[in-house]
């Protein structure tokens, strides 16, 4: 039996963001102060997002207590009644992940360690059956491991979902004396969080997968390109690399095996059209990051014209376990086409958002209501956006869908990287759509005038609709540009760009017309078609006239304010601070 | 972040460490950014000399990535998160706020010099939209309350 307590805060982006710092250096102080016999621990992403920041607890019998939403003063009042008084802290205690409905329908493969190790202590992930995919996989000969991966069904992660196996198979059958592996971490999908947290929780199982892909298709030399946005996740991949350097899982004749390979950063610098894989070897080579026409396929003409493989971070943290477990057991998780989970970063108006991992063919429902618990605020379900810029938006009637690569193509939505972003009812998705077209127009590259001047034209017709000046006319004009943009647009970015519009179109048309016809945002979100009003239940305080950014509302204390129309910017702000909600949108 | 003057004879010896090779560019400029917080027009021109390829060249590539600034910065960089979880949850809220409270647009330094604002496209803290991050650390679940009081955080630690 061990001594001590153990003590594992979530300790990735978010958790930090949320205040984790503090609850660690609360806990820290309070153990030193104490002369407790505590040992805490930072750990990865736990995945209960909507719970941070958060600390598990383990008596050293193993019991253990989950405690989350911490405030600072919350860590001594745990401490104090776990040791003196060998009892929880009723408060701040929440279930945890043996016992939370939030866990049950989850299966972790990829995220096994994440909130469980220590991510920047390498003994930890072999205390778990680090690198011994890798002993076994150095043990064959790289076309038993692509066969291996081939049988799993394992597909490319990043949305696309090209089989892994066969992917591999084409950079290995390339003949040359330099091949390149590249892992592709430039995570550019707003609303999208996977991969960071994956580096952020379990770095070293990127890198086995990594090694285990380079043997297979005999690769020497990987880069893992990761954005610059994420200083966390590449703080961790750069001390896991100097580990695995030192321990011999990189580098020369790696495990006495023959066999070397090494890893070098590429950081990211901030163009979403980088994560298309040409333009992201155009990055890598010190160009701008433009795509190039395929083919030449990268497995035969890629990084510095030798044969490239690349692929997504969560693609190859999957394989180490692939390795360990068999493609058997991995197929059976997921679907007939597809084996294995999917991480999907559930967030937007859910109840609890989080990090969520599922067997490939669950429902959008199970997800968004058994585990995200539904919409927050007893609000309605209006739509889930999925696949971010390239995705499409799905409506209540479509929520019986698994999700997998071709069921949610044919609902319009796509598979993508895993943004999974819940819309309620006070949503506008003709915003929505316009929204994303912001995006691409602005990350368009400006190579492909269709992708360049298309998604523009379409966001102008947007405006305009959300404006109050469109016309029926402008969807059939949205409708006819779609194709075009995506037939004539040579990377992802422009044949995709339409999908936000195009889904939309086809389950909120509705929407679209009371905008033109009847000037008016039934989710109250389109400024140019909203109104503010003080209701009669104002109670005179003053509090939205002195909250008002531009002067708009008048009145004496004591009496009835009114909004002065022409003035009045719309920003909402009266009618967030009003302490008797006697502020509505009409 | 600290604007130093910049010597151009220094250069060589502040690129020791790159090969001089066109993968180092990218690279190159990051560094420089993170030692000026923007990309001197002259030290451009250095980094032209320093790898062989004419400034235009460097110029085109600095000017493609979303990274890259060519003015100098405020005291504290202000990035407004836009990812689709904050847009739904209220950047523009965030991004009105921040405007009235330091008197800026996107994009623009405050007369002060302590703030510049930027727009960014995701942070990755969806469940903390809406979010935004000052140098490096993100501010997650905003209101106009806690924007206006940790703002006032930075202005009372500078003032």
């Amino acid at each position: 039996m061990k001594e001590n307590i153990e003590i594992k805060v979530g300790y990735a982006s978010c958790g930090i963001a949320a205040g984790a710092a503090e609850i660690y250096g609360a806990l820290k102080r309070e153990i030193k102060e104490n002369n407790y016999r505590v040992s805490p621990k930072k750990v990865g992403c736990v995945g209960m997002c909507h719970k941070e920041p958060l600390m598990e607890l383990e008596l050293p019998d193993g019991t253990r207590f989950t405690y989350g939403n911490l405030e600072e003063d919350d860590v001594s009042k745990i401490l104090v009644n776990h040791i003196h008084k060998n009892r929880s802290y009723g408060d701040k205690l929440i279930p945890g992940k043996s016992d939370y409905d939030y866990f049950t329908k989850q299966k972790k493969v990829v995220l096994r360690n994440s909130g469980v190790i220590d991510p920047e202590e390498i003994d930890e992930y072999l205390e778990r059956d680090g690198y011994t995919a890798l002993e076994e996989a150095l043990e064959v000969d790289g076309s038993e491991i692509i066969q291996l991966i081939k049988d799993s069904k394992l597909r490319g992660r990043g949305g696309a979902g090209f089989p892994t196996g066969v992917k591999w198979s084409f950079a290995r059958a390339s003949d040359s004396d330099q091949k390149y592996l590249i892992c592709n971490a430039d995570e550019g999908d707003p609303g999208a969080f996977m991969d960071r947290s994956l580096i952020e929780g379990d770095p070293h199982a990127l890198l086995e997968g990594m090694i285990i892909a380079a043997h297979a298709i005999g690769a020497d030399k990987g880069y893992i390109y990761c954005r610059a946005e994420y200083p966390l996740a590449l703080e961790r991949l750069n001390i896991a690399i100097g580990q695995a350097r030192s321990e011999g899982f990189l580098g020369e004749d790696i495990l006495g095996s023959g066999f070397s390979f090494d890893i070098e950063i590429s950081k990211g610098a901030g163009a979403f059209v980088c994560g298309e894989e040409t333009a992201l070897m155009n990055s890598i080579e010190g160009e701008r990051g433009m795509p190039s026409p395929r083919p030449p396929y990268p497995a035969q003409k890629g990084l510095f014209g030798q044969p490239t493989n690349i692929n997504n971070v969560e693609t190859l943290a999957n394989v180490p376990w692939i390795v360990r477990n068999g493609a058997e057991e991995y197929r059976e998780i997921g679907t007939e086409n597809s084996g294995g989970t999917k991480v999907f970063a559930l967030a937007g108006k859910i109840e609890r958002g989080g990090l969520v991992e599922v067997p490939i063919g669950t429902s959008l429902e199970e997800i968004i209501f058994d585990i995200g618990n539904g919409i927050e605020g007893d609000k309605d379900f209006k739509a889930v956006q999925l696949g971010g810029p390239s995705g499409g938006c799905l409506p209540e009637s479509q929520l019986d869908t698994p999700v997998d690569y071709e069921t949610l193509t044919d609902a319009g939505a796509i598979m993508g990287s895993g943004g999974m972003i819940v819309m309620g009812e006070d949503d506008c998705m003709v915003d929505v759509a316009k929204y994303f077209l912001d995006f691409t127009q602005e990350e368009s590259c400006g190579k492909c005038t269709f992708c360049r001047v298309g998604t523009k034209r379409m966001l102008e017709i947007l405006e305009r609709i959300t404006d109050g000046e469109g016309e029926r006319e402008d969807l059939e004009k949205l409708r006819q540009l779609a194709p075009k943009i995506e037939r004539n647009s040579l990377c992802g970015l422009g044949q995709t760009a339409p999908n936000p519009v195009l889904t939309t179109l086809r389950y909120f048309e509705d929407e679209y017309l009371e905008h033109i016809e009847n000037d008016s945002c039934p989710a109250g979100v389109c400024r140019h078609l909203i109104t503010y009003k003080i209701t009669d239940g104002c109670i005179g305080c003053t509090t939205c006239s002195e909250e008002c950014p531009v002067d708009a509302i008048e009145g004496e204390k004591g009496s009835r304010h009114v909004i002065d129309q022409e003035e009045c910017i719309k920003c909402g702000t009266c009618m967030e601070v009003c302490p008797v909600d006697a502020v509505e949108v009409v | 972040m600290v604007t130093k003057n910049v010597n151009i004879k220094d250069i060589d010896e502040e690129l020791k460490d790159y090969p001089r090779e066109r993968k180092s560019l990218i690279p190159i400029l990051q560094k420089v950014q993170s030692d000026h917080g923007y990309l001197p027009r002259d030290i451009m021109e250095g980094i032209g000399d320093y790898l062989e390829i004419p400034p235009s060249k460097v110029y085109s590539v600095a000017t493609f990535y979303a990274q890259f600034r060519f003015e100098p910065l405020g005291e504290h960089l202000v990035k407004i998160c836009h990812g689709t979880a904050c847009h739904v949850k209220g950047a523009d809220i965030v991004t009105d706020t921040v405007g009235s409270e330091l008197g800026v647009g996107m994009g623009e330094t405050t007369d002060d010099g302590q703030f510049t604002v930027e727009r960014v496209a995701c942070l990755g803290c969806c469940s903390l939209a809406p979010a935004m991050m000052i140098d490096d650390t993100v501010y997650g679940n905003l209101t106009r309350d806690k924007i206006k009081k940790v703002l006032s955080e930075y202005r009372g630690e500078e003032g």
